[in-house]
């Protein structure tokens, strides 16, 4: 087993500093995890089905749909991608709809770190991200170093985010700490030669973690450690994102600044397809972290199908009549 | 050579446990069948009352508290206690009510059943009335049954067996009392006491008073730090209707005046008459 | 750090009150017609704009004697005998018409009561409908509702007609919790609606025509104070159930006093809502909203008193007011309103002066920022700090949006400021230990007891309090004891 060293991280404020007792040793570290408030699963559940219930119409919608869009980490992650795949995906990114100049931009796409090179050329100058996936994305089967070259790999190709998957097996068998010093490690990873460095995001797999007081624990491991962002799911496992989840992680980021005076963003990835759900997605992150997380810089939605219907929606609200497939581009 | 005097007995009030006399320091007599003297009895006053239900009101916790096979095996034990002195009890029946030796074989045998019968369901009640309530939605939900509290009774005449059908019902589920005995015939149930007071049975949970009915009970009636009040003892509609409504006051549990057939099995509303029902509610998650 | 520039205004986003069609007045429905009152009338108006909405038969003496005599023919005649089978078919009619009529029900009830409409939509009207189906399935079985009891479940009887007095603030669900039981054990009712809010129990009229349910079966007179006396007063009323204040619930119980008449009451509350340190404290947060907020505050299991552990009471007092800070006060009808009117002009003057009392007495008073309308009758969600069990808001029941917080230090001191007071309807307790969540509840001197949740409601769950918080049970099995010898 790789015994890991901190390293100080490129920039930005070490938050894992502040959590320097907490994090001592795996038993202060579990001390804290544990001694976290409880998440109650059915009272939670209601909680997010009650802000699904908000009824968001006409200028509220508009505001909404826009902002879903500009929020979207255009994703394709398939074993059969190409470079063609991935430029016609940074095109629809940075023009949604061509037929409408005022439809903004994607916040970023999402890709395997052998296509960030690819997209990074494809989006030139404009302001789409390119996120790439690592860490033996999805299911961080591998060895530290392999992870970090992964990661390190990514970025010199000029990735401006890094996607970085947990190591489940670590945290569902109390290892947190060894979670915890990945991240880290990770994080260093992300820096450039620059000085700059990619933000990190981090997915827990919340599929796997099943409960809530897990994903509210990971929440906080993953925040100590320095994450720019946290992140549900890889898209690859059953159930992905779901609203009470990111609700989790939207109390989490709340608390966390609470605590801490820094904003972290929160990404639910995977199985949000309609605006609809977007939509109550946008409510829940106003009225549980607050309207500071309204903005791309600190919420997205991983998704590939969701941009088609927002687009939809979009023009339904413009022209007054329903929109269809055969109306926005299939990429 | 001359008789031997007889050793005369005191009846006293049974209060938390103890036999004191009445407060007010007053008696009154207690008349035999045939109209002749047979004992002082003494006649409590509301100070009494209050002393008592003081007494019922610190019981209740501790007597509530007790597991309800702990408190079956009290009421059990009074039965075995009541069975030793059997003797006792049935000639006082025919002194004081002048029924045949037959007949007050009967009651107490019937007395002791019945405090038999309410042990037995001291443990069994919760399971009967109670249950698991199947919501419509992810919740464990159960009903339980809880005694009410302090629970006033007017005993109806039939001193041991009348006594015994309304006091057991009430304490095998877990509440406490305090009751006026039969006023004409209240030295069984002061002997009924006795045998309470050397019967495992906690100071406070039964409490006994003699005197009059309707000089005390307005004063259980109207008392807030009672729960719920049994008027099967009261004979006068006007005075039960009086009771009644000052038992509104605070909302307590009414037991309406009347007896049944005493010596037919009972039905269960003596004792879901001063049973509250409980219901918990828990999400079940993971 | 954050750059936004928009809000995320949440635009109206009004329910259509064009699915209702209120009448400009209402008689009395009685032996299955409308009829017009012998009486005066009065006027229902809308609390959120103070409109008038309708004129009501204000039933009288005599309207009250005609409605128990239909009820009693329609007893002796064709309820009584009917099978139970059949009487179960009826409730079940009534439970589908109210789904297919769902939207009306809440539409209407969100305008008559006041409440928003997201509550009347998702948790009055689907209970209305549940508790019909609830006890239609009771009807043909009820000889295995009282185990043990009277009869000793061979064959239990009827009681014959019941008088049923409901409150404003829960109308139609409150009409339901009464007439669903009496009628699956073969009762006949006259029930009246409360003065406030008498529009749902005229529609369900309706419906009850709709069904064809014979007449008699179900009475409705409209009225106040006067002709609830009168239907607790008739010597024709066998069974009275009452839903309201406990100082009413006080004159019903003496005003029977010498008859043989049954009577339950399901009276007043003033529940504790124990948040322990160990609490899910998001979860109990929501608890505590739900428990106070929830209708308005106007709801007599309301968890009207926080105690919440020392350790965590500037915690908990800072996640309510941030969460506080989120409720939508406004228009009853607009789909994202959580807090709406205040059901009468006269509640909301005694939620004012109760709160100026807690003001007056030392209690630290705050509310959220929030746009009240110039219309209509409306209080801001509130909150008293500092409180203590010596203040008047701690023991009185306010029935409004206020909350008196009070701090706990052990879970004996928790059980000892809970249950002292003359109440015990309900109770709440917030920890994640679940030796201590069973604890609590046995200690606990209250009907129901909601662990890590508050304010759930559900047909199978028997419903009643404690001490002065009434005596008898609506929902379940044990319902159906109110309504049978």
């Amino acid at each position: 087993m790789t015994t890991l060293k901190a390293t100080a991280p490129p920039v930005g404020p070490d938050p894992s500093a502040a959590f320097a007792d907490a994090t001592a040793s795996e038993s202060a570290l579990r001390r804290f995890l544990h001694g976290l408030p409880g998440v109650d699963q059915v009272g939670a559940e209601q909680r997010a089905a009650a802000l699904g219930t908000r009824s968001i119409k006409t200028t509220a919608k508009a505001f909404a749909l826009d902002l879903a869009i500009r929020m979207v980490d255009l994703t394709t992650l398939e074993g059969m991608d190409t470079h063609g795949k991935v430029k016609a995906l940074c095109a629809k990114a940075m023009h949604p709809d061509p037929t409408d100049p005022g439809c903004p931009s994607t916040a970023a796409v999402c890709v395997y770190p052998d296509m960030v090179a690819t997209a990074k050329k494809a989006l030139g100058s404009s302001e789409v991200h390119v996120a790439a996936v690592a860490t033996a994305f999805p299911s961080g089967r591998a060895a530290l170093d392999i992870k970090l070259a992964d990661t390190a790999d990514a970025v010199e190709a000029g990735a401006d985010e890094i996607d970085m998957v947990i190591d489940r097996g670590a945290f569902l068998s109390g290892r947190y700490l060894e979670v915890f010093e990945e991240i880290l490690a990770v994080r260093a990873a992300c820096a450039r030669p620059d000085g700059g460095h990619a933000h990190l995001k981090v997915i827990f797999e919340t599929g796997e973690l099943q409960t809530y007081d897990n994903v509210r624990r990971a929440s906080w491991l993953a925040m100590m450690a320095g994450a720019h962002f946290i992140k549900t799911s890889t898209g690859k496992v059953q159930p992905a994102a779901t609203l009470p989840v990111t609700m989790i992680m939207l109390e989490a980021v709340r608390d966390f600044r609470e605590a801490t005076g820094q904003m972290v963003g929160v990404k639910p990835a995977g199985g949000i397809r309609h605006s609809k759900d977007a939509i109550k997605y946008l409510v829940t992150v106003n009225e549980i972290a607050g309207e500071d997380w309204l903005d791309p810089d600190w919420f997205r939605f991983g998704a590939s199908t969701l941009l088609n219907d927002l687009l939809m929606q979009r023009s339904r609200m413009r022209t007054g009549h329903y929109s269809g497939p055969d109306y926005v581009t299939l990429d | 050579m001359s008789a031997r005097l007889d050793v005369k007995k005191t009846y006293k009030l049974y209060i938390d446990g103890e036999f004191p006399r009445s407060e007010s320091g007053r008696s009154y007599v207690v008349a035999d069948a045939k109209g002749g003297f047979l004992a002082n009895a003494s006649q409590a006053s509301r100070k009494d009352a209050r002393d008592a239900v003081r007494a019922a009101r610190s019981a209740f916790g501790g007597w509530s508290g007790r597991t309800a096979y702990n408190r079956g095996q009290v009421v059990y034990r009074i039965a075995e206690v009541l069975e030793s002195r059997r003797d006792q009890f049935e000639a006082e029946l025919r002194s004081s009510e002048g029924v045949t030796p037959a007949k007050a074989r009967t009651f107490v045998d019937a007395a002791i059943d019945r405090l038999v019968w309410y042990a037995g369901w001291a443990d069994k009640i919760a399971q009967v009335v109670g249950g698991a309530n199947p919501v419509a939605g992810p919740y464990f939900n159960h009903s339980a049954p809880e005694p009410s509290g302090v629970i006033a009774i007017i005993a109806p005449a039939g001193p041991l067996l009348g006594l015994v059908s309304v006091v057991a019902p009430v304490i095998a589920c877990g509440n406490t009392c305090v009751v006026i005995a039969s006023e004409p015939h209240p030295l069984t149930a002061i002997t009924l006491a006795e045998v309470m007071a050397t019967s495992d049975l906690p100071g406070g949970v039964v409490n006994v008073l003699t005197g009059s009915v309707a000089e005390i009970a307005p004063w259980l009636a109207s008392h807030s730090d009672v729960n719920g009040i049994d008027l099967t003892g009261v004979n006068d509609p006007d005075l039960g209707r009086t009771l009644e409504e000052a038992a509104a006051e605070n909302l307590k549990r009414v037991r309406r005046p009347g007896l049944e057939d005493l010596l037919a099995t009972p039905a269960l509303d003596r004792m879901t008459k001063f049973l509250e029902t409980k219901t918990v509610w828990h999400p079940m998650g993971l | 750090m954050p750059n936004n520039s928009a809000q995320f205004e949440y635009a109206p986003a009004p329910e259509s009150p064009a699915i209702v069609d209120i009448k400009p007045s209402y008689g009395l429905f009685i032996d299955g017609e409308f009829v017009d009152g012998h009486g005066k009338s009065f006027k229902t108006i809308s609390p959120s704009t103070e409109e008038v909405l309708a004129e009501v038969a204000e039933a009288n003496d005599a309207d009250v004697d005609l409605a128990v005599k239909a009820a009693r023919r329609a007893y002796t005649r064709v309820w009584s005998k009917m099978s139970g089978a059949e009487r179960g078919k009826y409730l079940f009619r009534i439970a589908r018409i109210i789904q297919e009529r769902a939207r009306e029900f809440a539409v209407l009830e969100s305008i008559d009561n006041g409440k928003p409409i997201k509550e009347t939509r998702d948790v009055d009207i689907p209970l209305v409908a549940a508790h019909f189906f609830y006890y239609g399935g009771w009807a043909d079985k009820l000889e295995y509702a009282l185990p043990g009891n009277g009869n000793r479940g061979a064959d239990p009887q009827p009681l014959g007609v019941a008088g049923q007095v409901i409150p404003w603030n829960f109308p139609l669900l409150m009409l339901a919790w009464k007439i669903a039981p009496a009628l699956a054990c073969g009762n006949t009712v006259v029930l009246k609606p409360a003065e406030t809010t008498p529009l749902t129990a005229l529609l369900f009229a309706e419906v009850c025509q709709q069904a064809d349910l014979p007449p008699g079966v179900v009475n409705i007179i409209t009225g106040a104070g006067e002709t609830g006396r009168a239907i607790v007063a008739h010597p024709g009323v066998d069974k009275v159930a009452f839903t309201g204040s406990t100082d009413v619930g006080r004159a019903i119980a003496k005003a029977v006093a010498g008859t043989n008449k049954r009577v339950t009451l399901e009276l007043g509350g003033k529940a504790a809502n124990i948040v322990f340190d160990d609490a899910p404290l998001d979860q109990a947060i929501e608890g505590i909203v739900n428990g106070i907020f929830f209708n308005q505050g106007h709801v007599c299991c309301a968890g009207s008193r926080l105690l919440v552990q020392e350790s965590v009471a500037d915690e908990v007092i800072a996640k309510l007011k941030r969460r506080m800070k989120t409720l939508r006060v406004g228009d009853p009808l607009d789909k994202n309103t959580d807090i709406g009117a205040i059901n009468s002009a006269e509640q909301l003057a005694k939620i004012r002066e109760l709160s100026d009392i807690g003001e007056a007495e030392g209690a630290g008073r705050w509310s959220p920022a929030c746009d009240l309308p110039q219309t209509g009758f409306w209080f801001p969600p509130t909150i008293f700090t500092g409180v203590s069990q010596a203040h008047r808001i701690a023991r009185e029941e306010i029935f409004g949006p206020v909350l008196s917080i009070l701090t706990f230090r052990t879970p004996k001191e928790a059980v000892e400021k809970a249950n002292n007071t003359p109440f015990g309807l309900s109770a709440g307790i917030w920890t994640d230990k679940g030796s201590r969540i069973l604890w609590m509840a046995s200690q606990l001197r209250a009907g129901v007891v909601w662990s890590n949740t508050f304010n759930r409601f559900d047909p199978a769950s028997p419903f009643g309090g404690y001490k002065e918080s009434g005596y008898g049970r609506e929902g379940g099995r044990h319902g159906l004891e109110a309504y049978l010898r």
